[in-house]
């Protein structure tokens, strides 16, 4: 029972990272751009994120520099490929390539130093449930706090109006920008919402789930997280499950390592890679069930006639 | 009021000079950088860009780090013509350098003359084998090549670290994970004596001609051409998409594959846990820098095979970071992007109609 508790407590935080930047990169595929930069984005977050606390001794400055941080990133993608139109497959890999060069050579005097991270806080009642409640109810603030984001996101995208916005831009940006949408505003948003988030999940990582700064030290979650929203054909609900999915899978080395699996550490090491291709696998075999979840309008770009 | 506006034709001039603006931009750049730290940014910037090739050593070391990017590069030029998003040659690169150590391991002390094509061969196939992943999950599972050849990139990593920690480790290397040095009949002949600098960089070379062949002068590169720049047509055509996509991965598997070999037979002379500072990922950049040109991708090689020793140049000389090349190596990219805009669209200042009018519409659509 104890060690059930543990293994779904400890998928809770490794899916935690993936469910933000999967969020964040979610709204910004449903606006119909495609930002191929998360990678970046989160390790120029995690850097960030881990030297305003180191400096200032507050988590909190750690966060908001690590979002604003992501945001800014974000910013120089949106300049290429919103405004300048250009292909977003480049642009998204240049801002991998930019963000793990940048945030190697910022965070290089930084490697090896060590803060306090966030603490797990228990829920009243909730965390009394059996097995569940230390699984669930036990956790940092982050991972709260990811919940509630995903409700947003949930709710935002079926009920509100500027849900609607955003999916008719991501639909058919020709028909939004007819009806008087803007539709370039409402791209450069939903990027902008994808770089935070991408900076709150790199923070998660140096703040939360291991408090220090390593270079490269999201080793793919990026990428990962763009596997995901196709796992979850753009919807939000599927979204959670995947990345949970996804996170036991990322511990999966380190269950069997514990149960006494005596196999070689680097082969268990790339489970969560090879079950990402398998998943891809599985969700992209019907070609036509891809292509009628696919925002319509996802990788091109668009210039409103003037 | 700013305008962006689509020019009639692709500007031809822009299309070279943009490299070279980027190149530009990124020095003005990093200028501004090191004065930001409180370096010497002239001293930084020769440290960087002219130091390591001020003498015949330095040119030498240039060219060994040029090769591997040069063949990479070949190989994704082929993918990259044609849209298919190969982000793979590290992957592929490094199961070459495995593939390759694994027979050149196996063989031993052997000599003879068979050895060497054997252990070059074993990278090619190795590299092959693993872009046939990629390719067999892209035309018959219809999985996105991006994102499977970068999960195989991660994976072929740790099949690398297994290597060097297992069955390639040598038994007597005082438990560091790497394998035995290789036999002199498994290593590459130097290039110039008293060099490093092997005929990795003749194959390299090699490949760009070759490249420059298919492109210019053969049926199957005018294909990849047209499935590039519009699939539909190809498909009209006649042109099996499935096919060539087969052709662009496993060529570029072969190249990267034997890149990967001719680092562990070269300069290196085993497999080492970093046989790859990153190769096939700068090779992205050199394809987009060098246009995609069997000339360009050359010139392009041997700038960013300048970045890496002008990074190490700086860590040693001024105590910086040695990410300073990844950093670097970013911006270009980043700046050549930017610059690319201007290939297909100019800036236009013009007043703001009154309300209530507007201007015909450009014509959509875009080209890289």
């Amino acid at each position: 029972m104890d060690l059930l508790t543990n293994i779904l407590a400890a998928t809770v935080v490794a899916g935690t990272p993936l469910l933000l930047v999967a969020l964040g990169e979610l709204i910004c595929e449903r606006s119909g751009v495609l930002n191929l930069g998360q990678e970046g984005m989160m390790l120029m977050g995690a850097v960030a994120g881990f030297i305003a606390t180191l400096s200032t001794g507050s988590l909190a400055a750690g966060i908001v520099t690590a979002m604003l941080t992501g945001l800014a990133m974000s910013m120089l993608f949106a300049v290429m490929a919103v405004t300048l139109s250009a292909n977003q497959y480049a642009a998204g890999l240049a801002l991998t390539i930019f963000g793990t060069g940048l945030s190697a050579f910022v965070g290089a005097g930084f490697v090896g130093q060590s803060i306090e991270g966030f603490e797990k806080i228990a829920i009243p009642l909730l965390s009394d449930l059996p097995v569940l409640g230390r699984a669930l109810f036990t956790q940092d603030l982050l991972v709260y706090f990811s919940w509630l984001v995903f409700a947003g996101v949930a709710l935002f995208l079926r009920f509100s109006r500027g849900g609607l916005v955003l999916r008719a831009v991501g639909e058919s940006p020709g028909a939004a920008n007819a009806n008087g949408l803007r539709v370039l505003t409402v791209r450069y948003l939903a990027v902008a919402f994808g770089g935070a988030m991408a900076g709150l999940a790199g923070a998660y990582l140096s703040l939360a789930y291991t408090p220090m700064w390593t270079e490269n030290m999201t080793s793919g979650r990026g990428w990962i997280a763009l596997a995901l929203v196709v796992f979850a054909s753009w919807r939000p609900g599927r979204l959670l499950l995947g990345a949970y999915l996804f996170g036991a899978a990322s511990i999966l080395h380190l269950v069997l390592q514990g149960l006494g699996w005596r196999s070689p550490t680097e082969l268990l090491a790339m489970l969560p890679y090879v079950v990402t291709i398998l998943m891809l696998i599985l969700l992209s075999f019907d070609p036509v069930r891809t292509r009628l979840n696919t925002p319509l309008s996802l990788g091109q770009p668009y210039r409103p006639g003037h | 009021m700013l305008q962006l506006e689509r020019r009639p034709e692709a500007s031809t001039t822009l299309r070279w000079l943009s490299p070279l603006l980027a190149l530009a931009l990124t020095v003005a750049t990093g200028f501004l950088l090191f004065l930001g730290m409180g370096k010497d940014p002239i001293q930084a910037l020769t440290f960087f860009f002219i130091t390591p090739i001020s003498d015949l050593t330095g040119l030498a070391e240039l060219g060994l780090k040029t090769a591997p990017l040069l063949l990479c590069a070949a190989g994704l030029t082929v993918c990259f013509r044609a849209r298919i998003w190969n982000i793979g040659a590290e992957g592929h690169f490094l199961i070459g350098a495995v593939a390759a150590s694994a027979v050149a391991v196996s063989v031993g002390e052997a000599g003879g003359f068979l050895v060497l094509p054997a252990v070059l061969l074993a990278g090619i196939a190795g590299g092959m084998a693993w872009a046939a992943i990629a390719a067999f999950l892209k035309t018959h599972l219809n999985c996105n090549e991006i994102l499977t050849t970068i999960m195989l990139n991660y994976i072929a990593l740790n099949l690398l670290l297994y290597a060097v920690h297992g069955p390639l480790k040598d038994p007597y290397g005082f438990g560091f994970p790497q394998s035995v040095m290789f036999a002199d009949a498994a290593l590459l002949p130097a290039l110039i004596n008293g060099t490093r600098l092997h005929i990795g960089l003749a194959f390299g070379l090699l490949a760009a001609v070759a490249v420059w062949v298919l492109f210019a002068r053969s049926f199957i590169g005018y294909q990849l051409n047209v499935v590039g720049e519009d699939h539909r047509a190809a498909a009209f055509a006649g042109f099996s998409a499935r096919r060539l996509t087969w052709f662009a991965l496993l060529v570029g598997g072969a190249t990267a594959g034997l890149a990967g070999a001719a680092e562990v037979t070269g300069p290196i002379g085993q497999l080492v846990p970093q046989v790859s500072p990153g190769y096939g990922y700068t090779a992205i950049i050199v394809v987009f820098l060098g246009r995609m040109h069997a000339l360009g991708i050359i010139a392009a090689s041997a700038l960013l095979a300048l970045t890496f020793i002008g990074g190490e140049m700086l860590q040693i000389a001024m105590n910086m970071p040695k990410a300073v090349t990844a950093m670097f190596q970013g911006m270009l990219l980043f700046y050549l992007l930017t610059c690319d805009a201007f290939i297909h669209y100019r800036i236009r200042f013009r007043r703001p109609l009154p309300a209530g009018l507007s201007q015909p519409a450009a014509p959509a659509g875009q080209e890289l």
